[in-house]
Order: C-alpha cells, then sequence, then structure tokens
C-alpha cells in the first residue's frame, strides 16, 4: 500500500517485554501519547500509483486525474472524514436534513470501517455506481441498506434507511409529509423484495426482486456518463 | 454553492443510487451531458505576466468575469491567451479566489484599488473570506468616512438640503435639532442658553445676603427679598422663554407622544412648572413652605444645557450604563455601614454624653469616616470604640476604593464593547444573510426551474430548451439529483408559502369533507397521502380521491377561477399545463398500476354536473373545497385520460 504515515510507521511495532512492571507501563503510556500526538498532526495520505487504480477501477486516466484532483483540492489530508461528508450532502440537499443519510452513504463507503474514506475507496465506490454492472451495483445497494452488515436487511434497517431519504426532503414538502409515509413506503418495499415472507431481505431475494422490476432497471442505466 | 461541492457531484449522484430500490416511480432521465473538452489549461495574461490555470477552476463561479463567457471578450487569437490590462498584483487575489473558494485582501494596497478590481472581475465583495473580512471592512469605512469628512468640510456649511416641499413643523424641528443648519436657528440656539445660565445665576444669587434696604440698613437680607420685583421679573422673562421653546418643540415634533415621554422635555417641563404652581397658589402661609421648596426645581434648569453640551449627555449614559456596578457600590457600602454602626454603638453605649445615641445616629459617623471625611462631630471615647473606629476607615478605603476602578474600567470597556459590538452584528447579519442567500439560492433556483416547467419529461422541444439555456451544466445535474429524490419519495420539494396554504386548506377541507362528501368512505388521517405509491389496495384510491390536497396546492385564488366558470372538456397538453402562471405543478406518476394524478389545476371535468355550479361564489373557501372534492372524487378518472392510466378501481 501506498499508504505513508511520516514517521508513524516506525512506531507500529511495539516490542513487547516480558515482565510488565511499573515502568514499562509508564514507558508504553509515554510513547502512546506520542503516537498520538503525531498521529493528530501527521495524518496524510498519499493513494496508490495511477496505473494500480486505472487497472482497479473502471475509469481511465484522465478520469481518475481529475477526480482526484478534486478531491485533494477539497482534503487536502487526503482522507474524508464523516463531518466533511455530512457537509458535502447538506450543501447538496439544503432543504432538509441530509446527516442521516450521509452517515449510512459513508459507513457504506469506508468498507474497512477505519473512519476515513481515503481516495481508494472513494473511487472504488464510484467505479462500482457508475461504471460497475447491474449486480455490482445492487449489491453495493443492499450492502447499504444493510446497516450493521449481518447480511440480511429487516424491516428496522429499512425504517431507518427510509427515515433518512425522507430526513433529506425537508419539511417544505406536497404533498405534506405524513408520520407514517416512510412506515408505509418500507412496507411497500417489503412486500416486493421479501419473497418468502420471512420478515428479513436476504442478498438473493433483494437481486430478484430488482432484477424483476423494469423501472429499477432502466433508472440503473441513469448514472452512467456522470464524469 | 461552494465551487468544491461542484468536485462532489460525481459522488453525490452516485450515491442516488442508493435511492433506486427504493423509487416508487421511474427517476428521471440524467441531463444530456454534452462531451467536455476534456480539462484544458488556460493562459491568462495580466499586463505582461502570464497566469496558468486549469478551465475547471474558472468555471467554477459561472457568474463572474472569469468564470462566463464574458472572458471571451478578452481573448486574444493571435496568441491564444486571455488579455487583461488591469493590475497583476491584484489579479493574483483574485486567481486564489478561484482556486481556493476564499478571497482575500491584499494588506498593502489601497482598499479603493482592491474594490475596482473586485468590481471588474465581478467579484462581490461580501466575497471576502472571514479571515479578511472584518479588516476589510474597517478599512472601507474608514475610508468612506474619512472621504465623507472631506466631502463635508468642501461644502461651506451649507447642510443637507431640505425637501422642496417640508412643512413649516419638519423645518422648525430640524432647525432645533441641528441648530447649524439655519442662522436662526443659531441665534435660537444661543438666546436659550443665554437665558438658562441667567435663570441660574439668577437663582444662586438670590439667595446671597445684600446689604440690608433703606429700610431696614442693619439688617442682612438675601437679595431675593431685596430686589422681589426685579427677579421675579428675570425669572418671568426666562420662564416665558423657556414655555415658548417647549411649545415650540412640542408642536415640530415629529412624533409628539415619543417626545413627551423623553427625558429632555421632561426637564423642561420640571424647570418650567413651579413657576406656574407659584403663580396659582395664593400666597399663604400654609402652603408658603412646599411653595419655597418648589423653587428647590429651578435648578433643574440646569440640565437644560445637556442639549447644548455633548459632554452632557455622554456623562448621562455613562451613568445609565454603569447602574449595575453604581448599585453594587451602594449596597456594599450600606452594607459596611450597617455593621460598623452597629458595633460604633454598642461600642459607646456606656458612655455618658456620647453622641452614639442611636445606630442610625452611628450611620452618620460611619459614612463620614468611611469615605476619610472625617469631620470629628461625632467622636468615640472608648478604646474598643476608638479600634473599631480606625478598622471602619481602614476598610472605608478599601471598599470605596474597590468599586471605582472597576466602574472606570467597566466604562471604558462598555464603550468599546459597544463600538465592537455594532460591529460584530453587522458582521453577523451579512454572514448570515450570505448563509441564507447561497441556501436560499440553490432551493430557489430549484423550485424556480421547477415552476418553468423545467421537469418536462416529453415536454416540447422549445420549451424545454428554453429554461434549460440558463443553468449550468452542474445546476443541470444537480437539479436532476433534487429531481430523483422526489420521485423516490413521492414528495415534492415546496416554499414555505405553499407549504403554509396546504397546510392551512388541508385542515380547512379535511373538515368539509367529513360533512359534505356522500360518494366516500369518511376521511381518515391518511387520506392525504400522495397517490403515487400505487401498491396499495383500491381504498387508498378513494382516500386519494378525497384528498384535498389537490384543493390544498391550489391557493384560494385558483379556486376562484374554478368557480362558475366553463370549461372545455379537452385536456390540454401537459406542456401547456405547467405553462400556467399559476404555481400549479403536475404530479405525475406515470408508474404501471397507477391509480389517479393528483391534478391541481383548475381545468374541471365538463362532464360531472354538480362542478359547474359550485357552491354560492359568497360560500367561502369551505364550499368550495367541497365541490372540488367531488369533483376530483368523480372527475379524476375523466382528467387528462392520455396521461393516466387507471388500473382496476
Amino acid at each position: 500500500m501506498g499508504a505513508v504515515m511520516g514517521t508513524f510507521s516506525s512506531l507500529q511495532t511495539k516490542q513487547r517485554r516480558p515482565s510488565k512492571d511499573i515502568a514499562w507501563w509508564y514507558y508504553q503510556y509515554q510513547r502512546d501519547k506520542i503516537e498520538d500526538e503525531l498521529e493528530m498532526t501527521m495524518v496524510c495520505h498519499r493513494p496508490e500509483g495511477l496505473e494500480q487504480l486505472e487497472a482497479q477501477t473502471n475509469f481511465t486516466k484522465r478520469e481518475l486525474q481529475v477526480l482526484y484532483r478534486g478531491f485533494k483540492n477539497e482534503c487536502p489530508s487526503g482522507v474524508v472524514n464523516e463531518e466533511t461528508f455530512k457537509q458535502i450532502y447538506a450543501q447538496f440537499f439544503p432543504h432538509g436534513d441530509a446527516s442521516t443519510y450521509a452517515h449510512y452513504l459513508f459507513n457504506a463507503f469506508d468498507t474497512t470501517q477505519t473512519g476515513s474514506v481515503k481516495f481508494e475507496d472513494f473511487v472504488t465506490a464510484l467505479s462500482i455506481l457508475l461504471r460497475g454492472t447491474v449486480h455490482e451495483k445492487l449489491r453495493w445497494t443492499f450492502n447499504l441498506y444493510d446497516i450493521n452488515k449481518d447480511g440480511y436487511i429487516n424491516k428496522e434497517e429499512m425504517m431507518d434507511i427510509v427515515k433518512a431519504i425522507y430526513d433529506m426532503m425537508g419539511k417544505y414538502t406536497y404533498p405534506v409529509l405524513k408520520e407514517d409515509t416512510p412506515r408505509q413506503h418500507v412496507d411497500v418495499f417489503f412486500q416486493k423484495m421479501d419473497k418468502n415472507k420471512d420478515g428479513i431481505v436476504t442478498l438473493d431475494e433483494f437481486l430478484e426482486s430488482c432484477q424483476e422490476d423494469d423501472n429499477i432497471m432502466r433508472s440503473l442505466q441513469l448514472f452512467q456518463n456522470v464524469i | 454553492m461552494a465551487a468544491g461541492v461542484a468536485t462532489w457531484l460525481p459522488f453525490a449522484r452516485a450515491a442516488a443510487v442508493g435511492w433506486l430500490p427504493l423509487a416508487q416511480q421511474p427517476l428521471p432521465p440524467a441531463p444530456g451531458v454534452k462531451a467536455s473538452r476534456g480539462d484544458e489549461v488556460l493562459v491568462v495574461n495580466v499586463s505582461g505576466r502570464r497566469f496558468e490555470t486549469w478551465k475547471n477552476t474558472l468555471d467554477r463561479y459561472p457568474d463572474t468575469l472569469l468564470g462566463s463567457s464574458e472572458k471571451e471578450f478578452f481573448y486574444d487569437a493571435d496568441s491564444g491567451e486571455y488579455f487583461f490590462d488591469r493590475d497583476p498584483d491584484m489579479f493574483r487575489h483574485v486567481l486564489n479566489f478561484y482556486r481556493t473558494g476564499r478571497l482575500h485582501c491584499p494588506r498593502q494596497e489601497c482598499i479603493q484599488a482592491f474594490d475596482e478590481e473586485l468590481a471588474f472581475y465581478g467579484l462581490v465583495p461580501e466575497l471576502v473570506g472571514d479571515c479578511c473580512l472584518e479588516e476589510y471592512r474597517d478599512r472601507k469605512k474608514e475610508n468612506a468616512e474619512r472621504l465623507a469628512e472631506d466631502e463635508e468640510a468642501e461644502q461651506t456649511g451649507d447642510g443637507p438640503a431640505l425637501p422642496v416641499g417640508s412643512t413649516l413643523r419638519q423645518r422648525l424641528w430640524r432647525a432645533f435639532e441641528n441648530p447649524h443648519t439655519s442662522t436662526a436657528a443659531l441665534v435660537f440656539y444661543y438666546v436659550t442658553g443665554f437665558f438658562i445660565a441667567v435663570s441660574v445665576i439668577a437663582n444662586v444669587v438670590e439667595t446671597i445676603p445684600c446689604r440690608g434696604s433703606a429700610r431696614r440698613p442693619s439688617r442682612e437680607q438675601p437679595c431675593g427679598d431685596r430686589f422681589p420685583m426685579a427677579f421675579f421679573c428675570m425669572d418671568t422673562a426666562c420662564v416665558l422663554i423657556f414655555t415658548g421653546e417647549y411649545l415650540l418643540r412640542l408642536f415640530a415634533a415629529p412624533s409628539r407622544c415619543r417626545f413627551l415621554r423623553s427625558v429632555m422635555s421632561l426637564i423642561d417641563v420640571v424647570a418650567i412648572l413651579p413657576y406656574y404652581i407659584g403663580l396659582l397658589v395664593p400666597k399663604n402661609e400654609d402652603v408658603s413652605g412646599a411653595f419655597v421648596t418648589l423653587r428647590v426645581f429651578r435648578v433643574f434648569r440646569i440640565f437644560k444645557f445637556s442639549r447644548h453640551s455633548q459632554g452632557l449627555r455622554i456623562l448621562g449614559y455613562t451613568l445609565k450604563s454603569c447602574a449595575s456596578e453604581l448599585g453594587f457600590l451602594l449596597f456594599s457600602l450600606t452594607m459596611a455601614i450597617i455593621i460598623f454602626a452597629t458595633v460604633m454603638f454598642y461600642a459607646e453605649k456606656g458612655t455618658s454624653k456620647t453622641n452614639f445615641t442611636s445606630i442610625p445616629a452611628a450611620f452618620w459617623y460611619t459614612i463620614v469616616t468611611m469615605t476619610t471625611l472625617g469631620y470629628g462631630d461625632m467622636v468615640p471615647s472608648t478604646i474598643a470604640g476608638k479600634i473599631f473606629g480606625s478598622i471602619c476607615s481602614l476598610s472605608g478605603v478599601l471598599v470605596i476604593a474597590l468599586p471605582v476602578p472597576v466602574i472606570v474600567s467597566n466604562f471604558s470597556r462598555i464603550y468599546h464593547q459597544n463600538q465592537r459590538a455594532d460591529k460584530r452584528r453587522a458582521q453577523q447579519k451579512v454572514r448570515l444573510a450570505r448563509i441564507r442567500l447561497a441556501k436560499s439560492g440553490t432551493t430557489n433556483a430549484f423550485l424556480q426551474y421547477k415552476q418553468n416547467g423545467g421537469l418536462e419529461d416529453s415536454g416540447s422541444g422549445e420549451e424545454q430548451a428554453l429554461c434549460v439555456r440558463n443553468r449550468s451544466a452542474f445546476e443541470q445535474q444537480h437539479h436532476h439529483l433534487l429531481h430523483c429524490l422526489e420521485k423516490t419519495t413521492c414528495h415534492e420539494f415546496t416554499d414555505e408559502l405553499t407549504f403554509s396554504e396546504a397546510l392551512g386548506a388541508v385542515s380547512l377541507g379535511g373538515r368539509t369533507s367529513r360533512s359534505t362528501s356522500v360518494s366516500s368512505q369518511p376521511v381518515g388521517p391518511g387520506s392525504l397521502l400522495s397517490s403515487c405509491c400505487p401498491r396499495r389496495a383500491k381504498r387508498r384510491a378513494i382516500r386519494l380521491a378525497n384528498s384535498t390536497a389537490s384543493v390544498s396546492r391550489g391557493s384560494m385564488q385558483e379556486l376562484d377561477t374554478l368557480a362558475g366558470l366553463q370549461r372545455s372538456p379537452a385536456p390540454q397538453s401537459r406542456s401547456s399545463l405547467n405553462a400556467k402562471p399559476h404555481d400549479s405543478l403536475d404530479l405525475n406518476c406515470d408508474s404501471r398500476d397507477f391509480v389517479a394524478a393528483i391534478i391541481s389545476i383548475p381545468t374541471p371535468p365538463a362532464n360531472s354536473p354538480d362542478e359547474s355550479q359550485p357552491s354560492s361564489p359568497g360560500g367561502g373557501g369551505g364550499g368550495r373545497a367541497s365541490s372540488t372534492l367531488r369533483n376530483s372524487s368523480l372527475g379524476t378518472p375523466c382528467l387528462l385520460p392520455e396521461t393516466v392510466k387507471i388500473s382496476s378501481l
């Protein structure tokens, strides 16, 4: 990995002494403190090479260049954290509150669950969403809906997602948003998706149901040429 | 919208994939993306210094010179660069704005020159970043003030010109408020000042003992008693002048109530009232004591000087603003006085012929001691008394000395704080306004776009081109994104006004529909759902038909047009519907098992006979609402047949 963390990496390996006396603990504590301080000042990440990324994703070199330039401009440190995600989304959807959906989105982007999205994660997800096959896109969407990443979508998770989407609409909508609109939306969704009516939607059920629906298939082609 | 946001647009659009399985209507097609020429480097030549930047960087702010097509006017085809004959040093800041999104203010440049450059490049001064904003504003204000002073000094005491048709009243008021405007006002100003001084001096001199009069040479009298007539005449003259002035001010005041309540007018009244009371009260012995007391109030005439002196006014304001500190001083002093008085009283109690006859009597001693006056009229004689007396005087120094610097520093702090608070308030307002503007800008842009009928999927080509022409590529994509969200949730973005109308009409329509609708089931709270989520059973359809959403969307004026007009049954094409001047939208959800469209446009079907005579025009909104309800319940299947497919109902 092309991750460069400055002198951080040299401190990564902690040597364990056999006897753990007070002095040792104190020494560890000091080193952790130093590490933390270093970490705070030196979070800087450089992505892998252009060729590698081009091989891994479905973007051309020029597209990757444009993407990276924009990314680097906005996040000079090379990573995006959740706060920034939320702010970005809030700017796109100023009407309502986009933070919940941004949170779920962030978790979907952050595949390694590190709490920050690097350029590789960003570009990988974009590649799936914009240039991937239908199967890949649907799988990514399933991953988004599956909040706890257990492989199943249950009603609560769906409810959270739908509620988050409705939150983005804000207060001033036509027709007036009612309290149980999200719930009904979820019921509709589950009726369609849950084939065996067991209350959860598995990946296969999801894929199957989506592929049966022409609307969804058609819409999936919409976002092809975004760059 | 911040320039950097454009970078994230692909991410936001891609993330919209997450909405797809949930969307119950097909999402609109993406706007056609014209083949981008790729990212090219532009050369900008500013007076010989070449700056190179990506084209994308400049495109971030399409409403500036460099971001729009205006820069083509400066394009030099021979050299292939954009040439500007302007200051290259300033241009650096302008270009950095495009790069970073923050406009910084150069410290060493003249602020006027900077402003001119901003104006040339189409940048609004509000774009100056927060880091430099305060300094920018300060310098600008300084500049403006200096220029204003210069201008004023040039004009030879002309003063602001009065509007031509000003009344006598306005001129009079202006003369009173700004004595420098006209000679007469100045004369009046000095005359009143003179008479105030005369009156005060007369009050003072009145009490000086003069040599006795011829009648009683040995007896000394105050001058006031010796020359009663003279003083009375002087007093009368002064009071006449003051009364005249007061009445004139009262007449000229633009707001009489406010004038009556103002401090200055109260002072005026208090100054002249004793004289009149003295005139009215008969000269008998009983009330003469009270009459004499009233004379004390004549001293308030000195406060009339505050109109003439700026310093007095500032002092008054200071005292007012330091009231809490003064109050604290007073309170702590009182506490100390009571404590020490009590102690001294009990210490001196045993002594005979002591001055400390009671605790209140000891108050006087304590005050005199604590303020280090030390008159010596009351002196402790016991040892305990002397000890406590010394403690009292030491603590007096402390108690009094402590709050005074606090008051002084408080005053200076308050003064400076006021200045800074005003500045900050202005900046905060601007900042909030900027944020609100940006926010509402995006909101309004999208709503405006919708109103212009831009959301037509299959609208006629010219109209679409019309709406689309003025939007940048980024805006197109952003609006498409918002449109997708609308379709996913089957709800539309509206603005506050229509939302509150909808709320109002909803509550109104709900009631009437309950009472008047015949053919339908009772309307429940869920009846106001939009129609376009179709998988429910038929019950939904009926509830939908009763929904007053259609009524609510059209405001009351649309109902007016609805009432009593014959309409042609031919449904109009969607594009022309949307082109209606009214704020009406067609939430048409064109999915398979679709039930009915919510039509909010005043095109009622003519085939429902009860519609053409809605309830009497004077029947109010409720009646009309019910008629439209029935209309929609019966008529929806007939409306716009080519756009609505009815499922099995």
